[in-house]
């Protein structure tokens, strides 16, 4: 068997026999979706409630505040400063008489302090009441007022997109959530996958095998064998992550009752057709789920999942090279990694940076350039390609990216390759940048 | 003209001769380093089925030069010959087994796997490695071993297990740089033993230490080397007898005193043991006829002929010394 080939099915099994593997590959599904799950019920169960006491000295609020269970706004008589505690209220507000052109200013008191959110939507909810109050003294009676608030929203913003000449549902949250999520995930991996090429690099040479194996293969062979066979580790526990939350959407499908099942189909069928009907129709479990699924198929995933997986691959390569070189110079002492490390892990971090920006603004110089440039394209252009082919990111662009993240990784790996050759036969010498750059451009 | 041929022929044919006794030939290989030449001009050729013994202190260059002889790196200059033709690193990698100083093994994979995997890489397919295991290691002992993790093995163990991975693939060339290091004296005669029988199957060995005693043992024939030259090459024998300083040890009933000749002067005296000096112009046997005639009780009398390791530090002190000198001059 090829040499390069038996080096790459020990790194891979080794790998992935390993029951630390198993594990994280079936847990961190599961993980994320416990966090997701977990931080919606904290955020909607855990929220602070608050029992108002208001002290009006222009009687039209009464009545007139939105009050909901988590901020209740009461009118109490014989509740002042000195026993809004005593009396069960957390807060008292006390609003002077409202002046008809200046601004006034209203004060409320607490024994625990109120939040940001809490103080906005205190203020959102007052000023609505006045503003009723006004709308009321200019004329319009109750009744109208009251017609008008009872529709929550008067349009829906619908985007669409340009596609070959015909138009193509988009949504700017899901290209957001796509973009920000795999530019987030190849940050992880980048990191994870990069530093386990490093440390097997370094398990190697501080194991004193270096030298054994490059008496039967050659350096490059070990190293490349090595760097393929951890990014094969890292696409199958992509894989079995895909697997598994396919997997674990359609057992969840099975929890929701058959009924509302049926008006999501029924939904699905008449889409385009009459949607503000059918949607009076469906329950609103049904509504919601119809929502989400429609939202997720106005991404086009074959290309989304095709790119991500070459930028993965992309940007480990180029990476990988990189710390394996790093990896080689090391000795012992775990620390002189740590220093080593810092210029391959700025770019990577720079790029996250910029990755934050361009999938806001995936049009910007910063980040079209950043999207072709291979020490970032491969979290920048993730980030974008959310925002749609060729309507963001033209052809080209995705090219000059796709072909330069191919140069670059070739090239980190041919400079990597001549400071690994030497770096793992070298004990007890401690490595300079300026050295390794030496190795790296000398002929031969 | 057709003398001249056949004079050529037989010129080709004893060269041809030579080659086939020859496993490997090295002509002026050089390697330098940005601040030091690591091996410099160094030539010499080791005989096929022959035990080779290449020596030299701490940063002689021994490790540079075995690391080119074993393909890992490039000679700067200079050329390498090995069996037979021009030595190609891809081809004849699989010839040769190379087990180096700096030694270890993948701690968390099993002893069995572990030589499966090292053999493959040599070229060897899964069942031939796997017979080739078995005979190994149950002529070593080994057979309980294979479900072992190496993290597991005592040093000792483990540079067995080397050994073992060393020599799997019958390699024609067989380099162990300092092969004793960490192993009692049970399992250093167990290896001594391998590595003469491997010798008498044929297998070439080149033996790479610091370790005097053990190569006057083992190696047929030596090379010294100091400061990336070569400062000796010979059989022991031989290079014993270069370097003998007509010594003598004397074994007498009674030492009177007062004994001296213009013959011998006495280098060193414990109790009736004598360490004499002949000098120059003389003979042993003058030696021993002034005893005789001093009507002494002569019971031994042999010549003392100076240990590897005697030489080996005469040379190397005396080539530092030099080395030192020119230092001096260049500065």
């Amino acid at each position: 068997m090829n040499k390069t080939l038996l080096i790459i099915q020990r790194e891979y099994l080794t790998r992935v026999k390993n029951k630390r593997f198993v594990l994280t590959t079936i847990l961190m599904p599961l993980l994320i979706v416990a966090l997701i799950a977990g931080t919606t019920f904290l955020s909607i169960k855990g929220k602070d409630e608050r029992k108002i006491a208001v002290i009006d000295n222009n009687d039209f609020f009464k009545g007139n505040i939105k009050s909901s269970p988590q901020l209740a706004f009461e009118f109490p008589d014989k509740v002042d400063t000195s026993n809004y505690l005593q009396k069960g209220y957390t807060d008292i507000i006390l609003i002077p008489k409202l002046g008809d052109t200046e601004k006034t200013t209203y004060l409320i008191r607490s024994k625990k302090r109120i939040s940001i959110t809490t103080e906005s939507q205190i203020s959102e909810r007052i000023n609505a009441a006045i503003e009723d109050h006004m709308l009321q003294t200019a004329g319009i009676d109750k009744a109208q007022l009251d017609s008008i608030h009872k529709q929550s929203q008067f349009a829906e913003l619908k985007a669409v997109e340009e596609s070959e000449g015909s138009v193509k549902e988009s949504s700017a949250g899901l290209s957001y959530g796509i973009g920000f999520g795999s530019g987030m995930l190849i940050y992880i991996t980048m990191f994870i996958y990069g530093a386990m090429v490093m440390r097997g690099v370094m398990e190697e040479k501080t194991n004193r095998i270096a030298e054994v194996m490059v008496s039967s293969v050659k350096p490059f062979q070990l190293m490349s064998g090595k760097i393929i066979g951890i990014g094969a580790v890292g696409l199958t526990q992509f894989l079995m992550w895909i697997v598994l939350i396919i997997g674990l959407t359609t057992a969840a499908q099975a929890f929701v009752p058959h009924d509302v099942m049926e008006q999501v189909k029924n939904l699905q069928q008449a889409n385009g057709q009459l949607p503000g009907n059918n949607m009076v129709q469906a329950g609103e479990a049904a509504q919601q789920i119809y929502k989400v699924q429609h939202t997720f198929s106005t991404a086009n995933w074959p290309v989304i999942i095709t790119c991500f997986i070459f930028y993965f691959l992309g940007g480990y390569l180029f990476y990988a090279a990189l710390f394996a070189a790093v990896g080689s110079v090391v000795n012992e002492d775990p620390q002189d990694a740590q220093s080593l490390m810092l210029p391959i892990t700025m770019p990577i971090i720079f790029s996250f940076i910029i990755m934050t920006n361009a999938v806001q603004d995936p049009s910007t110089p910063m980040a079209v350039w950043a999207s072709i440039i291979p020490f970032s394209s491969p979290m920048v252009m993730m980030a974008r390609i959310a925002y749609g082919i060729p309507g963001t990111v033209p052809y080209w662009q995705l090219g000059a990216s796709m072909l330069s993240l191919i140069g670059g990784f070739l090239l980190t790996t041919w400079l990597s390759a001549k400071i690994y050759r030497t770096g793992i036969l070298m004990y007890g010498k401690k490595v300079s940048w300026k050295e390794m750059f030496r190795w790296a451009f000398r002929k031969n | 003209m057709a003398l001249l041929t056949s004079q050529e022929n037989k010129h080709t044919f004893e060269n041809n001769l030579w080659l086939m006794n020859t496993l490997l030939e090295l002509s002026h290989l050089k390697k330098h380093y940005a601040t030091q030449k690591a091996v410099d001009d160094i030539s010499f050729s080791i005989e096929k089925g022959s035990i080779f013994g290449l020596l030299g202190p701490n940063g002689a260059g021994k490790t540079t030069l075995l690391r080119m002889i074993t393909g890992i790196f490039y000679p700067d200059s200079g050329h390498i010959r090995f069996d037979g033709k021009d030595f190609d690193p891809a081809n004849d990698i699989i010839k040769i087994g190379y087990m180096p100083e700096e030694r270890g093994l993948y701690k968390k994979m099993k002893i069995g796997e572990q030589a499966l995997y090292l053999a493959q890489l040599k070229g060897l397919s899964r069942s031939e490695a796997m017979d080739k295991i078995r005979f190994w290691f149950k002529r070593l002992e080994m057979e309980t071993w294979w479900n072992k993790k190496v993290e597991d093995l005592s040093k000792g163990m483990s540079q067995k297990l080397q050994f073992v991975t060393t020599v799997l693939h019958e390699p024609k060339l067989i380099i162990l740089d300092e092969p004793f290091s960490g192993l009692d004296p049970v399992n250093a005669n167990l290896i001594k033993d391998e590595i003469y029988s491997l010798a008498q199957r044929g297998s070439t060995l080149i033996f790479s230490t610091h370790r005097m005693e053990q190569v006057e043992e083992i190696c047929d024939h030596i090379v010294l080397m100091n400061l990336g030259k070569k400062i000796l090459d010979g059989t022991v024998s031989d290079i014993k007898q270069t370097f003998k300083e007509n010594k003598f040890a004397i074994q007498l009933a009674e030492v009177p005193a007062g004994l001296s000749a213009t013959s011998f002067e006495i280098t060193e005296q414990k109790a009736n043991r004598l360490t004499v000096k002949i000098r120059d112009g003389y003979r042993s046997n003058d030696v021993l006829q002034y005893l005789l005639q001093q009507n002494l009780t002569i019971e031994a009398f042999h010549e003392v002929l100076p240990s590897l390791n005697e030489i080996f530090i005469n040379l190397v002190e005396g080539t530092r010394a030099t080395s030192r000198a020119f230092q001096t001059v260049q500065s």
